[in-house]
């Protein structure tokens, strides 16, 4: 670090920085991991009967690495850019901010030593033990102080729209975790949820979807709601479709969980519940992709020529199409068709590669260069990534359309005799082909992200850190 | 099914209004979120908020989209419209009484009268009639590969710990009321362990004696011990000859069919530690007429396996 005397005067780029430069290392290994599963999936002797390779320990760790770690890393540094520059202050504590960062690795290590050797609470995307989730508490609520700290010494009065998709990310996920995770430790590495039968399954789906509504959701829209009127340099499409659609999403999305559990123990009431409030969000999402787009307009030529703003806008077109799909998915009728298949599995995919996945990458791209004052070492780079993340996207959300619902038929099937056409061995056998295909879409969008690290080291490769002087604001 | 005391979810009142009046109440605010936000200039203008943040971030003004708004209270009205019709608003049943208990039974009903005449059928005839009857076995199999496969494997023929359904060895009986039995009530066959009564070498010594029951003994010497000790202990369920007892599920130690392994270390570690076999009652998921047939073809497939 640099031991300058005008602090006060400078951005806080460092711990930027290290977040942006681990949020390319942990997409590579996530990315990878989950390359690794699907390959097992179509040869499962890919698990050399070792314990710790197996499918059952490599899938948790594929979807924190790739949740936690690699979007994780990317809303850390996002956040920190842009509160700093849209109020106009360097962070309130460097040593806190440094903390967090160096907080979270230890989360992302433990998590990947932990859950290859099978320690896990069994809860989905909350399988880290006890001592991990109170860590991570630790961490998220340091995280907190810093950026509502940093917000509360801004120098423009009214708060940028991108600060309030991050606040409520933050403070949410913060309630979210607490909560579900809360749990009788039996020894250092097993303890029991508080909750019970029903019950426990409900917190986890309240908790489980709001991982999706908040941390890839709400935190992405903050990232969205800066790099895309940066890139795009045009203002923002609309401050009101903004201020409905903010408050609308973070209301309705904490009651859609239970849509993961129709048809289950759980309560009829319930259920409906959390189906109406899943179709109420389609509107509140589509407002932010219609924001996102529409900021474009009379600069739709940039599209042509600025891949990182290809990135950015597909990755909301992703975003529109996701938040559709789940909507109809949360209908009984449909999920009952579609519930447990690999159609889920590509729901999924189509928002964490095709959202999560591209609009971090735009704004990895947007932000490393400036971070060391350097040019983008090859712009064409960026557009084969951009196309083979997108032609990866295809094979692997188009396989798991078509095999999961062919899976779902296949369950459904009667023989004129009641009894069912196809065991399901068989639909396992069916399943074959399609788990190549995704395979290698999995493949293809993993190797744009080693052309992403080779581009990113050569632009940056024997660049100093900038510093940045706060620039004095227009206004107050 | 109906009489089934169902439990009530709310412990009080207090609850069903509380549930009842925050979503109706969230529903709505939602709607009127998005009225009030809707008012104001309906013309797009070149004209900014007027906020600047880092330098050259701005945001326009511009009328949220009429289609988009149109959206958004399609699904307010819908909820609301389903709410009124399907459970949701506390304990409130819903215009329409839909339960998903009662769409399960519902389903079942149509399914029984559907293909219930069939099973009948199959169920008024005689296991041997059936065996050569290509339809009733077709169905049979579909049946077995959907419920018995997963442990019993696809040809039947078991894995360790699962009995091998082609052959003519049954643990408890292979007669037709055994095995209607056997399929609709499950069976627990528990082996206790013996460790602590006969420590290693005395597990090592009833080891022998059983297998030369079936096979040439590989260490003599221990015979005699091996004897001594099966008569206190295992005679009770295998009987002085080792012939098992189908009555308590006992198996027949002198077929050389072993269920948890034929190796020499296998078949120590079940006396050391004992075995647990379960297999599940299908009463609850396949009706009696099934049962009925499913039991003529699993003898079906033992009798083949006698002719070969």
């Amino acid at each position: 670090m640099t031991t300058n005397s005008n602090q006060s005067e400078t951005y806080n780029y460092d711990v930027v920085k290290k977040f942006a430069i681990m949020t390319v290392v942990w997409g590579i290994v996530g990315m990878l991991v989950g390359v690794v599963i699907a390959a097992q999936l179509v040869w499962p002797q890919l698990n050399f009967d070792t314990p710790w390779l197996t499918f059952g320990r490599l899938r948790p760790l594929h979807t924190n690495a790739v949740v936690f770690a690699f979007g994780g890393c990317a809303l850390f540094a996002t956040s920190y850019y842009v509160v700093q520059r849209t109020c106009h202050v360097r962070l309130i504590s460097d040593k806190l901010a440094a903390f967090t960062f160096w907080g979270w690795q230890l989360v992302i290590v433990s998590a990947a030593i932990t859950l290859p050797l099978g320690i896990t609470t069994t809860k989905e995307y909350a399988e880290l033990e006890w001592p991990i989730d109170i860590l991570i508490a630790i961490v998220w609520v340091s995280y907190a102080v810093v950026f509502f700290g940093t917000i509360m010494k801004r120098k423009i009065k009214h708060i940028y729209v991108a600060n309030w998709f991050f606040g409520g990310f933050i403070l949410t996920v913060a309630i979210l975790h607490i909560f579900n995770n809360l749990e009788y430790p039996v020894t250092w590495f097993k303890s029991y949820s508080i909750y019970a039968g029903v019950q426990d399954a409900m917190i986890q789906w309240w908790y489980g979807h709001n991982a999706v509504g908040f941390f890839l959701t709400a935190g992405f829209l903050g990232i969205m709601y800066y790099f895309i009127p940066k890139q795009a340099e045009r203002p923002v499409y609309s401050y009101r479709l903004s201020v409905v659609h903010f408050w609308a999403l973070i209301f309705t999305y904490i009651w859609a969980g239970p849509h993961h559990l129709h048809y289950t123990a759980l309560p009829d009431w319930a259920q409906s519940i959390g189906m109406v409030f899943s179709l109420i969000l389609l509107a509140p999402s589509w407002g932010g992709m219609i924001n996102g787009i529409m900021t474009l307009s009379g600069a739709w030529h940039k599209l042509r020529t600025d891949p990182i703003l290809k990135f950015l806008v597909v990755s909301v077109s992703f975003y529109g199409m996701s938040t559709f799909e789940g909507p109809m998915m949360s209908i009984k009728t449909v999920n009952s068709l579609s519930h447990y298949t690999d159609w889920t599995i590509g729901h999924v995919h189509s928002g964490a590669l095709g959202w999560v996945g591209m609009i971090s990458i735009g704004a990895m791209y947007y932000l490393i260069p400036r971070l060391f004052g350097r040019e983008i070492y090859s712009v064409k780079l960026i557009e084969l990534h951009f196309w083979m993340s997108t032609i990866g996207i295809v094979f692997y959300i188009t396989a798991m359309w078509v095999s999961g619902i062919m899976q779902g038929l296949m369950w459904r099937a009667v023989n004129e005799d009641g009894t069912l056409i196809y065991s399901f061995i068989e639909t396992v056998q069916a399943m074959h082909p399609y788990y190549m295909i995704r395979l290698l879409g999995g493949l293809i969008y993993l190797s744009g992200m080693f052309v992403m690290a080779y581009n990113l080291y050569r632009t940056i490769y024997g660049a100093r850190m900038v510093e940045a002087l706060i620039p004095a604001p227009s206004h107050k | 099914m109906n009489d089934l005391v169902q439990m009530n979810d709310f412990s009080s009142d207090f609850w069903h209004w509380f549930i009842a009046i925050v979503t109706l109440v969230s529903i709505i605010a939602c709607g009127i979120l998005a009225y009030l936000n809707s008012r104001g200039p309906k013309t797009t203008t070149e004209e900014t908020m007027g906020h600047v943040w880092d330098e050259d971030l701005e945001e326009y003004n511009n009328p949220l989209p009429r289609w988009w708004l149109n959206m958004f209270y399609i699904t307010i009205v819908f909820s609301l419209v389903y709410l009124i019709l399907y459970p949701g608003l506390g304990k409130y049943k819903g215009l329409l009484d839909w339960t998903q208990r009662g769409q399960h039974q519902q389903e079942v009903a149509q399914a029984n009268e559907l293909y219930g005449p069939l099973y009948e059928k199959y169920a008024s005839m005689s296991f041997d009639e059936l065996a050569d009857n290509e339809d009733a076995m077709k169905t049979a199999g579909r049946l077995f590969s959907t419920n018995c496969a997963l442990c019993h494997g696809s040809d039947a023929r078991g894995a360790r710990g699962f009995p091998n359904l082609t052959d003519d060895d049954w643990l408890y009986g292979g007669s037709q009321e055994q095995v209607i039995q056997t399929i609709t009530h499950g069976r627990v066959g528990v082996m206790p362990g013996w460790d602590q009564v006969l420590g290693e070498d005395g597990s090592r010594a009833v080891a022998e004696y059983i297998m030369s029951f079936s096979r040439d003994p590989v260490n003599p010497r221990m015979l005699e011990a091996g004897k001594e000790k099966y008569d206190q202990l295992c005679v009770a369920c295998h009987g002085a000859d080792g012939k098992g007892n189908q009555a308590l599920g006992a198996p027949n130690l002198t077929d050389d069919i072993w269920l948890y392994g034929a190796s020499h270390k296998g078949i120590i570690k079940s006396i050391q530690h004992g075995r647990n076999g379960v297999m599940p009652a299908q009463k609850d998921l396949l009706s009696e007429h099934q049962i009925y047939l499913l039991s003529a073809y699993v003898s079906h497939l033992a009798k083949q396996a006698d002719k070969q």
